[in-house]
């Protein structure tokens, strides 16, 4: 089932607004120039990957605006390397993937062109509604293919889409509904589904190979905004200016300014905790009748809510995310949770900014229903699915996959088959010598959120026993779940966890040797001296080098011309 | 040259020959008809159809065999559900994964390397599917390639897969299912009128723009990329194929009815709620096969990981596999059990569900060919020794039925490649390492 999330409040780029000139003047900040990392050999491979579902949403409504509504369903992102960005690099479109993207794609572009809309999506009118319009056609397909390609279409794009337009308006007898089909087909096509980068010869650095300028605003703007790059940078890599370390520092500062980096840090947050499971998380009805799909979406939103403040607004320490006793909850969460929450009037389901007190027993992020209810059967808590949920996002860590032909019967008394508490339940796990190995890193640090059920509620008793939530973490013993947050959070692999993978969420690859090696020695030392702030280190991983650094691809043509931008209409929309 | 023109019957042959389908029925376009519509116009009979067919966990080993090998005398407890068909299926039983020193990756392995001929290293699979290679020999004409279904009600539940890293997704509503096949896009063969859709060719024309820039686009590209934008375009293709058809009027079918519309069921995996599902899909799916919209369907009843639980009970199937004690005296997992059993009821429905659709003097089953297949043998302790397998129907007399056939120790792919002898793939070898194999099953192939 598909929870709705709500969506912050963020600046909406329509295109008639677009079309617009942007005259805004730029605040800028102090503006650190790119950092120069000295290792020339940092260099990862271009990528093509394919749009997230939040992604390609955002782009929808960024572009066309939120009067525009998507229609069918995504194919299901892909996750590798602890990420569906790493996913992202290897997944293509399947037959009936195709076929959704094709439904989706006619449904946004005949609302684009209909009555209410077209005037101010399109910025020309044809001579006769009730036929072809090559002028009128090539105005909007150029304009609206720029945002969506990221980069302006070649000259052979264009008229291929034209001719394709006037030969649909041709056949149906309607210019809009032939515009139409021929935007459906912008939005269908590899283009714009899959975020194709390109390298180009360094100038700078002989032998060595960079993401050409568009290359270098997609991956920006869908690092830092979850979205496609805005008109102003378009320009930016346009004019050159992204290709100057002063150039590139000003729009990273422009866009590190505005609100719409919310968006960038809720989606990479997402994607690293795993929050797409949402999407199919059920519970037992019978068992916990609180728990429903608007639980599981705030529950998310929880979440994403207190990291937002934490690393955004107070642009605090990473780490207290794992001890903040600072929180935001619902009415519905707090009846879960058992605390009480005052609601403003008649806001039943309104966000309530809410701190535990200091002797509370929840404190942090893996003590909320996103964490310990995304890690569970439907019917009861898992120490060793949270166990193994807390090594591999948090810390990074690979678990192995449990032997085969193994004989669980030492698992069971059968004269007692009903463990009573999980503890009892996984202990023999650690007993047995061939589960031992893994279990004993999993379950320990598991048992420490045993005090909250399958939904995040809180219990001290399961089955009527008294629940031990005590445990260990990497030698560092704990009492309960506050104990195991501090242990979290002074752990030396839980920042050098984020380091990588806020980059290998920026590049959509797993880094490479010399990758590694410079995320170990520049990044992750970088991230510590700056007080483990998260919007510093994306500035960092922004402004790098390495970042538009690539090694070409082993085939294919590195030098063939780019393809011929200059095209009157499509100049338009940035001209100031 | 518009769409229709496009569609000779010498380019059609000349297509599923150049695709080497030399032992397939001729393209099933409207041209080929016999007049009652049971058979084409030369004699041969209804193409044959796949589907395949997937549950976790497996069975009780020792509860599922029949007691006699050749033919199906009584069938196992667990298979009993199956009774009524037990002259149309077949029953392999002894047949295993081999793990050539890879890693059991645990309701992975197993069931990926029946499906692929290959026993996966890592948690990742990019070989095709059996579903796959056999729909690119019989269903490259039809609206769709293949229909892809979980009862589970989660699209990644998918055993389907073409190329590159991901799964054909599953659709997970049973009214997505029916809108999609029989929705405003479908074309009933026995409408009495037929009129092209202008919008139709203007679709055309908007797409092949798209085909037209393929040079362009794929010039930046290494070769693992173009591999993907290969797949992209292949993909696009059927988009271009159903557009195709749908400017063609399509051959009378008398057995083609257009299912009642199906309700919207919320999606879950508690017992009940999947069964109900799969029922849906399973109706919905026979009636696209009879009206000949596609020719391979892919039902997934459980995950390999079954996630299908009772209401009110704190563990799923899976769960309680690794943590139900054996009941002595019936000397297996009740609760476990009582899953299986609901299982090969699921399985049951799907074939009433094809024998639902009266063809001439049989019924739809008898021109299929269903592939049944889990992820282990015995869940308990992760077994990949005697995995259950199952065949359902005819092929349209390419198969015998009523048999069980018991290979101890042999590759599981025996069934796979069978199968897809059976149904015109022109292989006598299929699968890697241990899992190869040219062993056909002669019993029960006719």
């Amino acid at each position: 089932m598909k929870m709705s999330i709500e969506k912050p409040a963020r600046g909406k780029i329509i295109l008639g607004a677009v079309l617009a000139a942007c005259t805004a003047p730029l605040a800028l900040m102090a503006l650190p120039h790119a950092k120069a990392d000295d290792s020339a050999q940092v260099a990862g491979p271009v990528a093509m990957r394919r749009l997230t579902q939040d992604e390609y949403k955002q782009i929808i409504e960024d572009v066309f605006g939120p009067t525009v509504t998507l229609g069918g369903r995504f194919e299901p992102d892909m996750r590798d390397a602890g990420l569906m960005a790493v996913g992202a690099s290897q997944v293509s479109v399947t037959a009936s993937g195709i076929e959704q993207y094709d439904t989706m794609a006619r449904k946004i572009a005949s609302q684009v062109v209909d009555e209410q809309h077209r005037a101010s999506m399109i910025p020309c009118k044809p001579a006769d509604p009730k036929a072809a319009d090559d002028a009128c056609a090539k105005q909007f397909l150029a304009k609206a293919g720029k945002l969506l390609y990221r980069r302006p279409l070649s000259d052979h794009e264009l008229q291929t889409e034209v001719a394709g337009a006037n030969a649909a308006a041709t056949k149906v007898k309607d210019f809009y509904a032939g515009l139409g089909l021929a935007l459906a087909s912008l939005l269908e096509a590899p283009q714009f589904l899959f975020r194709q980068e390109v390298a180009e010869p360094d100038p700078d650095h002989s032998g060595q190979y960079r993401l050409d300028a568009y290359s270098k605003a997609s991956r920006l703007s869908f690092f830092l905004w979850d979205s496609a790059p805005d008109a102003q940078l378009l320009q930016a890599a346009e004019s050159g200016e992204l290709n100057t370390g002063r150039g590139m520092a000003k729009q990273v500062d422009r866009m590190m300014a505005s609100p719409r980096l919310e968006a960038g840090v809720r989606a990479f947050f997402s994607d690293m905790l795993g929050f797409d499971a949402f999407e199919n998380l059920a519970k037992d009805r019978t068992l916990y009748p609180k728990f429903n799909p608007r639980v599981a979406s705030d529950a998310e939103e929880q979440t994403l809510k207190t990291i937002v403040q934490v690393v955004l607004t107070d642009n605090g320490d990473y780490r207290d995310l794992f001890t903040t006793r600072k929180t935001f909850l619902t009415q519905a969460l707090a009846s879960i949770y058992k605390v009480p929450i005052a609601p403003p009037d008649g806001a039943w389901n309104a966000w309530v900014p809410y701190e535990y007190p200091a002797d509370a027993e929840q404190a942090g992020i893996l003590t909320e229903a996103s964490f310990v209810g995304l890690h569970s059967h439907p019917g009861r808590s898992s120490p060793t699915i949270r166990g193994k949920a807390l090594r591999t996002t948090i810390l990074c860590e690979k678990v192995p996959d449990p032997p085969g032909n193994v004989n669980f019967t030492v698992v069971q008394d059968t004269n007692n088959p009903q463990y009573k508490t999980a503890r009892e339940r996984v202990t023999a796990h650690r007993t047995e010598p061939t589960c031992a190995g893994c279990h004993k890193l999993i379950d320990p640090i598991g048992l420490g959120m045993e005090n909250f059920d399958t939904i995040g509620g809180f219990r001290t008793t399961e089955n009527g026993a008294p629940i031990d939530a005590s445990g260990e973490l990497d030698g560092v013993k704990f009492a309960d779940a506050i104990g195991l947050g501090r242990a979290v959070h002074d752990n030396a692999a839980v920042p050098a966890c984020l380091v990588n993978r806020i980059y290998e969420y920026a590049v959509g690859h797993k880094p490479n040797k010399a990758e590694g090696e410079w995320l170990k020695s520049d990044l992750e030392k970088e991230f510590a001296s700056n007080g483990y702030r998260v919007p510093a280190l994306m500035r960092a991983v922004a402004t790098s080098d390495a970042f538009y650094r690539v090694t070409p691809p082993t085939t294919g043509a590195i030098d063939a011309p780019t393809p011929k931008f200059a095209d009157a209409n499509s100049k338009q929309e940035t001209a100031k | 040259m518009n769409a229709i023109q496009e569609l000779s019957r010498r380019r059609v042959l000349r297509g599923v020959l150049g695709g080497a389908a030399v032992t397939v029925g001729l393209p099933f376009l409207d041209c080929f008809l016999n007049t009652n519509g049971t058979a084409l116009a030369s004699g041969q009979a209804l193409p044959t159809c796949f589907g395949s067919w997937f549950w976790g966990l497996g069975l009780n080993p020792g509860r599922w065999e029949p007691k006699q090998v050749g033919k199906i005398v009584d069938l196992g407890e667990e298979l009993k559900a199956l009774e009524p068909y037990k002259d149309k299926i077949n029953v392999y039983s002894g047949m295993k994964v081999y793990l050539d020193g890879r890693p059991l990756i645990t309701h992975y392995s197993g069931d990926w390397s029946l499906l692929t001929g290959t026993t996966p290293r890592e948690e990742r699979v990019e070989i095709p599917s059996i579903d796959v290679l056999i729909g690119d020999v019989i269903g490259t004409r039809t609206r769709f390639r293949s229909l892809e279904v979980a009862a589970t009600g989660n699209a990644t539940h998918s055993y389907s897969r073409r190329a590159g890293a991901a799964l054909n997704p599953a659709e997970t509503s049973p009214v997505g299912l029916y809108t999609r096949v029989f929705g405003p896009e479908f074309k009933d063969p026995n409408a009495a009128d037929f009129t092209p859709d202008p919008a139709v060719m203007a679709r055309q024309s908007v797409l092949s723009a798209i085909t037209e820039q393929r040079a362009d686009i794929q010039k930046h590209l290494g070769a693992a990329d173009k591999a993907r934008l290969d797949e992209y375009f292949s993909s696009l293709r059927q988009i271009e194929q159903q557009l195709d058809i749908e400017l063609q009027k399509p051959a009378p079918l008398e057995a083609c009815t257009t299912p009642a519309k199906a309700e919207e069921m919320p999606p879950g995996t508690e017992i009940e709620t999947v069964q109900n599902n799969h029922k849906l899909f399973a109706a919905i799916l026979a009636h696209a096969l009879a009206c000949n919209q596609t020719r391979v369907v892919n039902i997934t009843f459980s995950d390999a990981t079954s996630s299908l639980r009772k209401q009110g009970s704190s563990m799923t199937e899976h769960v309680q596999s690794h943590e139900e004690a054996i009941d002595p005296q019936l000397g297996y997992q009740p609760n476990v059990t009582y899953f299986m059993e609901r299982v090969m009821e699921g399985f049951a429905a799907t074939l009433a569900s094809l024998e639902a659709i009266k063809e001439g003097d049989g019924t739809l089953l008898d021109r299929m060919l269903i592939m049944a297949s889990s992820d282990t043998g015995y869940a308990k302790v992760h077994s990949l020794e005697n995995i259950p397998l199952l065949t359902a129907g005819k092929a349209g007399g390419k198969m015998k039925t009523g048999i069980h056939v018991s290979a101890k120790g042999d590759p599981g792919t025996r069934v796979g490649l069978t199968v897809q002898q059976a149904m015109g793939v022109p292989i006598n070898s299929w699968g890697t390492d241990s899992m190869q194999t040219a062993k056909t099953i002669t019993e029960v192939m006719a």
